[in-house]
């Protein structure tokens, strides 16, 4: 479907759930462009988690007493929620993390530890981010695997030749990005994941700049695992998701130990719980699955067709502006399906982390950096990059803020 | 709206757009560089003494308005005065140098020449060896 056929977004009526945006600076009103960072949280989202500590906060899985139940059914339903959004088959396949890099790690850790040695190969793309990148290159360094990376081409989409010829009979995992935060890339996940399995390798996707974006399935795309973050999709930090096909979970060990985590000890021995719990040990993040469950209720309410329909009409809308200016870089695919609602530039005269600063004082919020994707950044043969990224409530007279901002960054370097 | 940024006042950026100083010195009693990850700012001091005394600095390097400006200034600023009182700077002269107030994200960029001529008198003196200076050390 086309985002000119879905109906647009009540941006007004959103934006009212988002007191944060009122907020304003030098007699400034908030613009804020910085949703591939972290997402702003709305009212419902927030009363959810306040109504949790209010009325029943308590520990899960360890009380006979009232608020304890309630507690356990809320943080196990929300598993529930999770995987009916992401298409998981039910909530032994979802297990809560603390975001997306944990989800990362856990299956580095539980996973590739024990089964990566010298000779398996661990496919990246030059686009992950330092969540999955670092953590493979790490654990490929302990176990003497080898780390190989598919290359992007010059429009920042991966070159699916390479693709081809990187993975192979000797590689274990692929591990890519959905949505790339820095070029806004849209992978095609599913033709990689057919690619990975023709060869017996299982793949991890990174999706956390997609689930808050669009639609996801994981069973559609096949993917093995599959992580993203709370924060990004309007809900609270601290809880994220590793998504793992039931009998891969159920034949790895557990990653931390602990409370919660078991079936039976003994001084000698322990066995563990059953899937998800296995992975969860210790108090868990109770409010803030809670939150998340209102967060999948409030995006879903909206309807992810629109969410993405919206992100792609400013993304382009943007695109367009900038792409219409002699010194401003763009990194990344033209607008198109296979781009996300992020821009990420540099105006050749100023530096990203400048023009950040002078943004800052129109009151305008962009990320400037490496976008935790520093070998990409040094491949796009820039230090850093300026970006802008949508949400739900960002609208066009927005966007022309971010261009009047980068004209008087302009101004002042000339 | 404002002009622009208290950060990007007349004196930054002239200097960030006609750095002072700029290059290598030919006979330096000592050169260091340093880098700020964060930003990828690139800065190389080379400083020449006479006894005790900074005679003459030079900077070279690459990155935001703010670490080239706070380099261009600090090579007119060093002559002069001695090495121990180059030792003894700390942000607060940088910022005072600069002459604005420098939001806490970039004061790493501000501070990172200054760090960076530091750590080449220390290795001068035989206090240090890092081939580098960065500023996420601190
Ligand atoms: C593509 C991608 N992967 C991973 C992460 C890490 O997410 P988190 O910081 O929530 O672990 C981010 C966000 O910064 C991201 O954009």
């Amino acid at each position: 479907m086309s985002h000119q056929q879905v109906e647009s977004l009540d941006v007004d009526r959103i934006r009212a759930a988002y007191p944060i945006l009122e907020r304003e600076f030098s007699g400034s009103q908030l613009v804020y462009l910085d949703n591939a960072a972290t997402t702003h949280t709305p009212d419902p989202v927030v009363d959810a988690m306040s109504d949790y500590y209010r009325q029943y906060n308590s520990n899960v899985h360890r009380g006979i007493h009232h608020l304890s139940q309630e507690a356990s059914i809320a943080y196990e339903e929300a598993h529930d929620r999770v995987a009916d959004f992401i298409g998981a088959d039910g909530r032994e396949e979802v297990i809560f993390t603390k975001n997306t890099t944990e989800s990362e790690n856990l299956l580095a850790y539980a996973w590739g530890l024990a089964e990566l040695g010298p000779g398996d190969e661990v496919v990246l793309t030059e686009m992950e981010h330092h969540a999955s990148l670092v953590t493979w290159q790490q654990i490929a360094h302990r176990t003497g695997a080898d780390v190989k990376y598919i290359a992007i081409d010059d429009d920042g989409r991966l070159d699916m030749d390479h693709a081809h010829e990187c993975i192979t009979d000797d590689t274990a995992i692929v591990s890519v990005v959905h949505v790339s935060n820095t070029l806004g890339t849209v992978n095609p996940v599913a033709e990689l994941a057919d690619i990975a399995h023709d060869h017996d390798a299982y793949i991890f996707v990174d999706g956390a700049q997609a689930v808050p974006t669009r639609p996801v399935d994981v069973q559609a795309i096949d993917a093995d695992f599959y992580a993203f973050s709370g924060h990004k999709m309007a809900g609270p930090t601290g809880i994220g998701v590793l998504y793992g096909k039931r009998h891969l979970l159920e034949a790895m060990q557990p990653y931390l130990y602990g409370g919660g985590m078991i079936e039976k000890v003994t001084f000698e021995d322990s066995t563990w719980a059953e899937l998800p719990w296995k992975f969860e040990p210790g108090t868990p993040p109770i409010a803030e699955a809670v939150g998340l469950e209102a967060a999948v209720d409030y995006l879903e309410e909206i309807g992810m067709e629109r969410v993405q329909a919206h992100e792609e009409r400013l993304a382009e809308y943007a695109y367009e502006q900038l792409a219409a200016e002699d010194d401003v870089d763009i990194y990344g695919p033209e607008p198109g399906p296979d781009r996300g609602g992020l821009v990420s530039f540099n105006l050749e005269s100023v530096h990203a982390h400048d023009l950040a600063s002078i943004m800052n004082d129109h009151a305008v919020a962009i990320r400037a950096g490496d976008h935790c994707t520093q070998p990409l950044h040094d491949k796009l043969g820039v230090a850093a990059s300026a970006r802008a990224s949508f949400y739900v409530y960002n609208t066009r007279e927005e966007v022309d803020k971010l261009v009047d901002a980068i004209d008087s960054a302009r101004q002042l370097f000339a | 709206m404002g002009l622009g940024s208290d950060m990007y006042r007349q004196q930054i950026l002239d200097h960030y757009k006609s750095p002072r100083n700029y290059g290598e010195l030919e006979d330096p009693t000592f050169t260091h560089i340093g880098e700020n990850p964060m930003c990828g700012d690139e800065i190389r001091m080379d400083v020449r003494l006479d006894g005790q005394e900074i005679e003459q600095v030079a900077f070279s390097g690459d990155g935001c308005a703010i670490s080239q400006a706070a380099a261009s200034m600090l090579t007119t600023e060093l002559p002069g005065t001695t090495v121990d009182e180059l030792l003894e700077m700390d942000r607060d002269d940088i910022v005072d140098m600069l002459g604005v107030e420098i939001s806490p994200m970039r004061i790493k960029c501000a501070v990172l020449a200054e760090k960076v001529a530091q750590d080449g008198a220390k290795m001068y003196r035989g206090d240090l060896d890092k081939e580098k200076t960065t500023t996420e050390d601190d």
